[in-house]
């Protein structure tokens, strides 16, 4: 048919296509709401926009984007993790209790991170090796998570108070006027938003999600990719985990209850699709930050504490419903 | 041919936006006839039969029937009207019994409160009594491929049609299958039902229907007797140009090679496969014939380590290969095109250009590992001039190409790694006639440039036309050889079926 019957495109073509691109990524819609949302908010709170506001804004999405970062890989190749709160909250369980039993800080949190990644490997092994659903897998790994955060601590924080100050400013120093906790956020989010872009080991977790069957007769190992995205994530939990402790200055085990819901909504609002196969980091933290931003938003506007969940679940059934609906044009 | 006219459509026109599916296009339809529509993909067919099926409307034209002339609003109204689909893929119910899939129209309207199963299982058993052995209170899901197309065509029956549509019936079929489904069609036809059939497959339409209309870009072209017409004109009306050779020229004696690209001997697989060994020549086409499960695939999967656990040797230019795993095959320079494309041969939402990479994409990536996008795009347009892909940017999804056009990516993605050896399996399945050419015309090119190619095809047809040997597949072993003059679709049937014909052990 006459529309389809151009030859193979030249680089000539290109540039057309890639403001046209560029106009209907997910990227750009997701900048603009955010945009419109503290044009309206500058207006309706004079708090809004002052730097505190931004500041603790940041510091609200900062660790948290760390673990979408980890979930986004993860729901590229196909892949779920429920854990990621109670894992988080076991990382910081495990690096303060050997804190308290004398070991130094940092081992602590390296132990601690490592134990993470070992569950995430456990998980990865689960999935596949015994041929399990990352949901269920998850699901268990969370519930047993959280009991050994409860068993470690007898359900109590442990006060850290003898942190020593060079461990604690990664959770509450600044360089500058920036706390640690933004740069390290913004250092994650950078390295793995160019390397899920450009190197071909995260091309593959791209071909892995899109049709794993496809990415094996291509010749790609699909389950040692989908294993290392699983451990991945529970890595960057871990990571979280341990700089929310230099952050709060204690343990606390029942942190993160519901973090994976939070996370899993950030990172779909930003364009992964549950199916595997699509998603950026870039809009997995836009969608982080529009979360966030809306959270700021209707406390300062002081909307009871029960609306902002409802309003936040339908931010996300409308984020995807549009999407549906502008895949289906496309496709 | 003077049975009356059941179906009468003229000068009928559709329209999506500016894209002008049907215009004036007209079809005739008699009692008991077998009637093909062929065409290319995008030709109007499915539109065609989308009208008189009642999913759509038309913009224009008349359609009589009975000579009455008849508005179809909907599906439901073409049941009322006699006419029944028997779709290309098949819609059923996979952990429901037969029968309740055979009533699920029935069911849907009924308006009793509670199902009276009994009364179900036994009108549906009445049914599948004309069509063969199926038991009607099965799960679909227990059974074969065939054997749910002749669920789907008992649903047909229920409706009590006078004109029945298959829109390619027999893509999922076995060639034994396709010929007990002939003879349904037959039976059919012999009881006044008027029968559309929508194939590709020259022989086909040649061996089974009484006439055959031709659309093109939605045109109604020529409508034929069969016995008026040959293969050669009905293809040169569907493509508007004369295709002077369906398939290309064989090697020539002078072309001829001892020289040795692949050695395979003694290749086992515990249950699939045993004792396969044969030797593919510099230049030759070699083809893999057999019914669909003696295990052609297998063997080739097998080869280059996609499945199964092998035992036996492979040599590649005279030197063994110890594989462990598809991508040491890769590297080896062995690749396999899928057979089943949208299943696992193409990442379908991914662009053209990183499907054309994904065997390799170290080949367009820095030594440390980071992707060169203008090297991506460069491959695959390179690759794309190639094999002549006809597509809009090497940036779109592969989703938004023709079946001929996805299959080009595939190969463009097999020959993005510079291979010794491919191996395609069913390389042109549900691909239109002139992609179809086009395909073999690189295959024949890539062998004449020293590539080794396996081509594995259930079309008989296409596998004499195109390669220079054949080896028949028979329950995983290799029983015979034919070449030149003996590559007859007999010879091949013979060699790949001769076991049923042997008694049967107690």
């Amino acid at each position: 048919m006459a529309t389809t019957s151009n030859p193979v495109n030249g680089e000539a073509g290109s540039t057309g296509n890639a403001l046209g691109r560029l106009f209907r990524m997910r990227e750009t819609g997701l900048i603009l709401i955010i945009a419109v949302l503290f044009i309206v908010m500058s207006f309706a709170s004079p708090y809004f926009l002052t730097w505190d506001n931004m500041r603790a804004m940041a510091m609200a999405f900062a660790v948290e984007g760390i673990v979408v970062v980890g979930m986004t890989i993860l729901l590229i190749s196909g892949g779920i993790d429920l854990s990621v709160g109670s894992v988080t909250a076991l990382a910081m369980v495990i690096a303060g209790w050997l804190f308290l039993n004398g070991l130094d800080p940092w081992t602590a949190s390296l132990v601690a991170i490592m134990a993470c990644t070992a569950i995430g490997a456990i998980m990865g092994f689960f999935v596949t090796k015994v041929g399990l659903h990352h949901f269920i897998v998850s699901l268990a790994v969370m519930v047993i998570a959280r009991g050994l955060c409860l068993l470690g601590t007898g359900g109590r924080p442990l006060g850290l108070y003898t942190l020593p100050p060079e461990f604690k400013f990664i959770g509450q120093g600044s360089i500058g006027p920036i706390p640690v906790v933004i740069v390290i956020f913004v250092l994650f989010v950078v390295v793995f938003d160019f390397m899920l872009r450009r190197t071909t080991i995260f091309r593959k977790v791209f071909y892995t999600g899109s049709n794993e069957k496809a990415a094996a007769y291509s010749g790609i190992r699909t389950t040692k990719v989908i294993f290392l995205t699983t451990t991945l994530c529970a890595a960057l939990s871990g990571v979280a985990g341990i700089i929310y402790m230099a952050r709060f200055g204690s343990a606390q085990p029942t942190f993160g209850v519901g973090m994976e819901l939070n996370v899993i909504a950030a990172a779909v609002i930003g364009g992964a699709s549950l199916k595997g196969g699509s998603g950026t980091i870039l809009g997995a933290i836009l969608g982080t930050i529009l979360l966030s931003v809306v959270s700021s938003s209707l406390a300062l506007l002081d909307v009871s504490i029960y609306w902002q969940d409802i309003i936040r679940g339908s931010i996300l059934l409308t984020a995807v419903t549009i999407d549906h609906y502008l895949n289906k044009r496309r496709g | 041919m003077d049975h009356p006219v059941i179906l009468k459509i003229s000068n009928l026109s559709k329209s999506f936006g500016p894209v002008r599916a049907l215009r004036g296009v007209d079809l005739e339809l008699r009692r008991g006839e077998i009637h093909a529509i062929a065409g290319e993909n995008g030709a109007g067919k499915s539109t065609l039969m989308k009208v008189i099926d009642g999913i759509l409307l038309p913009d224009g034209g008349d359609i009589v029937i009975d000579g009455k002339p008849v508005t179809i609003a909907s599906p439901t109204e073409a049941q009322k009207l006699g006419i029944g689909f028997v779709h290309q893929e098949i819609a059923l119910c996979p952990d429901v019994s037969v029968a309740e899939n055979i009533f699920m129209g029935v069911t849907n309207t009924s308006k009793a409160l509670l199902m009276n199963y009994a009364d179900l299982r036994k009108r549906a058993s009445a049914i599948l009594r004309q069509l063969g052995d199926i038991n009607a209170s099965a799960l679909v899901r227990t059974l074969s491929i065939s054997q749910q197309q002749l669920v789907e065509i008992a649903k047909a029956l229920t409706l009590d049609c006078r004109i029945l549509i298959f829109d390619e019936p027999t893509a999922a079929l076995t060639e034994r299958e396709a010929k007990i489904l002939f003879e349904i069609i037959h039976r059919l036809a012999s009881r006044g039902i008027a029968i559309i059939y929508i194939s590709h497959r020259m022989a086909e339409i040649f061996d089974n229907c009484d006439r055959v209309t031709v659309l093109r870009d939605g045109r109604y072209i020529t409508t034929h007797d069969i016995r008026d017409t040959t293969p050669e004109q009905v293809v040169a009306a569907m493509v508007g140009r004369v295709i002077d050779k369906l398939y290309p020229e064989k090697q020539r004696a002078d072309e001829r090679s001892e020289e040795v690209i692949l050695d395979v001997s003694n290749l086992c697989e515990a249950t699939r496969f045993r004792d396969v060994s044969f030797q593919l020549k510099k230049g030759e086409i070699l083809g893999l014939g057999g019914l669909i499960g003696a295990g052609r695939s297998e063997i080739v999967k097998g080869i280059c380590r996609l499945e199964g656990e092998v035992t036996g040797t492979v040599a590649l230019h005279g030197k063994p290969l110890s594989l462990a795993h598809y991508g040491d095959s890769i590297d080896a320079g062995m690749v396999y095109l899928s057979e089943d494309r949208k299943g696992d041969g193409l990442f379908l939402d991914m662009s053209i250009a990183s499907n054309i990479s994904a065997l390799a994409v170290e080949r367009v990536a820095s030594r440390a590992g980071l992707i060169n996008a203008g090297r991506e795009t460069r491959q695959a347009q390179e690759l794309g001039r190639r094999l002549a892909l006809k597509c809009g940017h090497v940036n779109d999804a592969v989703s938004t190409l023709s079946g001929g056009n996805q299959q080009k990516v595939a190969i463009a993605k097999m020959l993005s790694v510079a291979p010794k050896v491919i191996f395609l399996d069913e390389p042109t399945r549900g691909v239109d006639v002139g992609a179809k050419a086009e395909i073999h015309r690189i295959v024949r090119d890539l062998a004449r440039s020293g590539v080794g190619v396996i081509i594995i095809s259930s079309e008989l047809p296409e596998l004499i036309g195109v390669c220079d040997r054949v080896l028949v597949v028979r329950e995983g072993r290799i029983t015979g050889e034919v070449t030149g003059d003996d590559m007859t679709e007999e010879n091949i049937m013979y060699l790949a079926s001769i076991a049923d014909e042997r008694p049967r052990a107690a």
